[in-house]
């Protein structure tokens, strides 16, 4: 009877969900560094409410930062999520790295199960939760500054997105303490997560948080796209736009169409496992290719959806970098549309092994093949823009730099896996995974921090160190390096991807390599945050508030440092592609509006935290199948939206006199700042004024 | 063998080919063993070579440009306002789409010549085999001789190897990196895969598609024999080794790492058929 009662309350949670349980039952070393990750993640929470507790930051939080429907607040919060993410999944590759250089002919020192948990959450936190944030929060934060609006099209929705992925990116963190995770792979493939193989909580956890994670990027994607198409300033045509926006707006297209796949997909699984159907299932007619093609239909326009923003990034920071004009902007801006279109006519590539005939399977490699010519230009355009500049080494430029060298040969092992053929040989092998890590390393994470060493002094008024930034640099390329050359030989020495053991000693010095190079990058996240800590204390004498510490050429320059919260005292007007660059050389720039009026802001709302924290209680019920936790939540959800709707005080006015007042304070800081020569822009003499050149 | 831990650890930032490493290269394609896999090789060096010419230029131009124009050298031309021309243009789309073009026709060609699914030229009749994909060991049964063998394929050389396969549990991947390419295994679906060795030797075969605890231990031996040895073998197993009767198969479909590669006689002929069939029954 009791039994009855706690299992409609708990659902199917026992004590042995709990990782600490398991040690002390168990306590082997792989059940212990479980519960270790399971102490960090409470700590971790512990510490963190201990410290707003103490500095009184609860309701400042609160009311300044988590209900903010600020397009610049939301995007920072997005990157401060990637980083967190960010941090736990290396340290999991980290572990995963260790584990495989240690268990050569021996069973090392994680144990399988967990070893499949660990690559399984390293992928799924890579992409949807370390990826999928970074990127959003830097065109959050950088796309309406360029475009000279004061904030994307749906502002709640926005802040909805944000706790949506929030809240799944927690649902991820739970899953350390809470139970296990999936051991299918990022891609969860049934009939593998069905229940008949995985009936425990792991391929839940996954599916749920995928989904509100979809959901998000989707909301996102829509957001976005309206944003660029009708919030652009006066004068904006669509061929002025920078390239960032650009590979934004085509990053939101690819969103739209391709995260409602995914959606589908995990919801059609968890049809299977939750109300017993039978689509990817082995038996009564399931079958699993269908997922295949629903998930890679997601699965390869979402890789472009992580490259084409740090193409845009790299077009702003090649071109800023080298003083001159970007090279080839119409074919940049065709190229970028094609990756788009294409990338949508290539998913077989990733199950040439499926069984399907000759000539589909060579349809999609020559397609595949496609997509490196405008990938190559837009490399070539690059090249063309710091031919005949004045090339500035700066930490965004050699992350720029080392992209192109090392994106190069992660195309060239790409067209190699074009070919079917040589594709059977290496398919699901490390030599796979080096491809991909050498396509999204460079493509994605160097690109986002190339935009965060470049945008951060906007962001918040001071440089970041520019040593820390050169040795993290250094880790992360050199890292990269030992870290995945090595699993291009092991994988063509037929090493499969996924394997927690190896029982072939040639394999050992190649995984000792790699297990270094694993180490480097842990030291080049370390050096990160080292970065951050230093750049905060020495942020006074490297504050750049008049706002344009590189030379810059977009409208995000154009404005103090940080800016203010409605972005621009009036809305500027643009006559060219880079308007505040060609404003400086006029003369133009850093006049006085003549006229000042009241500017319309959205109001803060609670409605994005509840949605995406009830959200994510609802699926920790679906996940545990405590019913009554998944019908209030999803009873709260709709409620919330509900009750938002009837809400019709949504915008608050910022006053003339107080935009006046900022900004002749700024223009006032400005005006006090010296204007520098490019050679000192790394130093504390850089105030944020730069040296027009007669 | 020949890379001893000790010495490794002090050096390892060094080439791991320096200290012996280059020999974990003879488990792969590049010591290929047979017909499908040398050909495969032979792919990869002519699209290799090609994409040297592709990646070359860019890995040159890269530095040398960024180095050349650095904002110190003041003797650089400086034409900040240059941002178009034609022939540069022609020269960054044109070439590329011919290599593509190219390369298409390459792909097209080897991809057909390639098919798993294409039966190897050969004056003999294939040997038939069939694969059944099942947590975690690989059972095949070889037809025609009523034998079965898990964990251990044993073939002859020179005559080529049609290899259907299935799957008695969730999709796996059979891969024999010195003979061919992998395909899938997937229950109730058959799939086929044909290869051939050349020479005598052990080659490992394994499923690279993860599928649980026993994944990294779900790896067999392909033992190809002269045409004499493989007779002799297949008499040995036929006389020698236990009938696969319905006490032998069960614990097969039970999740098991097996130590040894285990051998049968009196394989049911419609052994393969009804595994195929029996998982569109109700799930177990």
């Amino acid at each position: 009877m009791t039994d009855g009662i706690w299992s409609a309350i708990l659902g199917r949670f026992t004590w042995t969900a709990l990782p600490f349980v398991r040690a002390w039952e168990t306590p082997t070393i792989s059940e212990i560094i479980g519960a270790g990750a399971a102490s960090v993640v409470i700590l971790g929470a512990i510490l963190l409410a201990t410290l707003l507790t103490v500095y009184r930051a609860w309701r400042p939080l609160w009311s300044e930062w988590l209900t903010s429907l600020d397009h610049k607040k939301i995007g920072i919060m997005y990157v401060v999520l990637a980083f967190v993410m960010l941090a736990r999944a290396v340290i999991e590759a980290v572990l995963m790295r260790m584990q495989q250089a240690s268990a050569i002919d021996t069973p090392g020192f994680i144990a399988p199960d967990h070893f499949a948990q660990l690559f399984s959450t390293h992928g799924s936190i890579m992409i949807f939760f370390m990826a999928m944030p970074f990127l959003t929060g830097i065109i959050n934060y950088v796309m309406p500054l360029q475009i000279g609006s004061r904030d994307v099209a749906f502002p709640l929705l926005n802040s909805i997105s944000l706790w949506l992925t929030g809240g799944a990116a927690g649902l991820m963190m739970v899953s350390l303490v809470i139970g296990r995770f999936s051991t299918g792979g990022w891609s969860g493939y049934p009939p593998y997560t069905e229940l008949a193989f995985s009936p425990d909580v792991g391929p839940d956890y996954w599916i749920w948080a995928v989904t509100l994670g979809s959901i998000g990027s989707t909301l996102t994607g829509l957001n976005f796209a309206v944003t660029i198409y009708k919030m652009r300033c006066p004068g904006m045509t669509l061929m002025r736009m920078p390239l960032f926006v650009w590979t934004s707006l085509c990053t939101s297209i690819l969103m739209i169409f391709a995260m409602p796949p995914l959606t589908v997909a995990t919801a059609l699984l968890a049809l299977d496992r939750y109300l017993g159907f039978h689509l990817f299932t082995n038996d009564l007619g399931g079958n699993m290719m269908n997922y295949a093609n629903l998930f890679w239909l997601f699965g390869h326009p979402e890789v472009y959806i992580l490259i084409l923003p740090a193409f845009g990034v790299y077009s702003e920071v090649v071109s800023t970098f080298s003083s001159k004009e970007l090279y080839g902007y119409t074919s940049l801006v065709l190229a970028t549309m094609a990756i788009a279109v294409l990338s949508f006519t290539v998913w077989v590539h990733h199950f040439f092994t499926m069984g399907q005939n000759a000539d589909l399977n060579a349809v999609f490699g020559i397609a595949t093949m496609t997509i490196g010519v405008p990938t190559g230009v837009k490399i070539y355009d690059w090249i063309w823009t710091m031919f005949r500049g004045e090339v500035r080494f700066t930490v965004p430029m050699l992350y720029s730099l080392a992209f192109m060298m090392t994106f190069v040969l992660g195309g060239f092992t790409g067209i190699l896996l074009a070919f079917p053929p040589l594709d059977y040989l290496v398919h699901n092998t490390l030599f796979l995974v080096a491809h991909f890590h050498n396509m999204l390393i460079p493509g994605l994470l160097y690109g986002m921090l190339a935009a965060t060493h470049y945008w951060f002094p906007k962001a918040f008024g001071f440089r970041l160190n520019e040593k820390w930034g050169r040795i993290s640099f250094s880790c992360w390329v050199v890292g990269f390096y030992l870290a995945f050359m090595p699993l291009y030989v092991l994988g063509a020495a037929g090493a499969a991807r996924r394997t927690q053991a190896f029982f072939e000693p040639a394999f050992r010095p190649w995984l000792y390599v790699a297990g270094i190079g694993a180490l480097i990058l842990l030291a080049a996240l370390a050096t990160l945050f080292v970065q951050l800590w230093v750049s905060i204390r020495e942020r006074d004498a490297n504050r750049v508030a008049a706002g344009d510490p590189w030379d810059g050429r977009g409208l995000e320059w154009s404005i103090a440092a940080p800016p203010p919260e409605y972005n621009f005292a009036v809305v500027p007007s643009v006559a060219g592609r880079d308007p505040f660059f060609d404003g400086k050389r006029s003369g133009a720039a850093y006049a006085a509006p003549a006229r000042y009026g009241d500017i319309e802001l959205p109001r803060n709302s609670a409605t994005g935290p509840v949605i995406g924290i009830v959200g994510a209680a609802t699926a920790f019920g679906l996940v545990w199948h405590i019913w009554w936790l998944a019908a209030l939540g999803t009873l709260a959800v709709i409620v919330a939206v509900i009750a938002r709707s009837f809400v019709r005080d949504v915008h608050r006015i910022v006053p003339a006199a107080q935009v006046e007042r900022e900004t002749e304070r700024w223009l006032r800081t400005v005006s006090a700042a010296r204007a520098i020569p490019r050679e000192i822009e790394t130093t504390p003499a850089n105030q944020g004024l730069a040296q027009v050149p007669a | 063998m020949t890379c001893p831990a000790r010495r490794i650890v002090p050096f390892a930032l060094l080439p791991p080919a320096l200290l012996g490493g280059c020999s974990v290269l003879k488990l792969g394609v590049v010591n290929h063993a047979g017909p499908v896999a040398a050909s495969q090789w032979h792919l990869y060096l002519i699209v290799g070579a090609v994409l040297v010419f592709v990646a070359g230029p860019v890995l040159l131009l890269v530095p040398i440009i960024a180095w050349h124009y650095r904002l110190s050298n003041k003797r650089s031309a400086f034409r900040p306002k240059w941002d178009f021309s034609w022939p540069l243009e022609g020269l960054i789309w044109i070439p590329p789409a011919g290599i593509v073009i190219g390369l298409g026709f390459v792909l097209w060609h080897y991809t057909h010549k390639l098919d798993p699914y294409r039966r190897l030229p050969s004056s003999q009749p294939a040997l038939e085999v069939q694969a059944v994909a099942l947590d975690w060991k690989w059972l095949f049964i070889y037809p025609d001789a009523h034998i079965a063998t898990v964990n251990r394929l044993a073939i002859p050389i020179g005559r080529p190897i049609h290899i259907s396969l299935t799957s008695g549990t969730v999709m796996q991947s059979l891969l024999v990196p010195q003979l061919a390419g992998q395909i899938y295994a997937m229950a109730g679906m058959t799939t086929q895969l044909n290869l051939e060795a050349s020479r005598r030797g052990v080659y490992r075969g394994e499923n690279t598609q993860f599928n649980g605890q026993g994944f990294q231990n779900e790896q067999f031996d392909v033992v190809a024999l002269s045409p004499a040895d493989y007779d002799r073998w297949i008499a040995v197993v036929r006389t020698q080794a236990p009938p696969l009767d319905a006490a032998a198969e069960a614990p097969l479909f039970r999740k098991s790492v097996l130590s040894r590669p285990a051998y049968y006689s009196a394989a049911p002929a419609r052994l393969f058929k009804t595994i195929l069939t029996r998982s569109q029954g109700p799930a177990r």
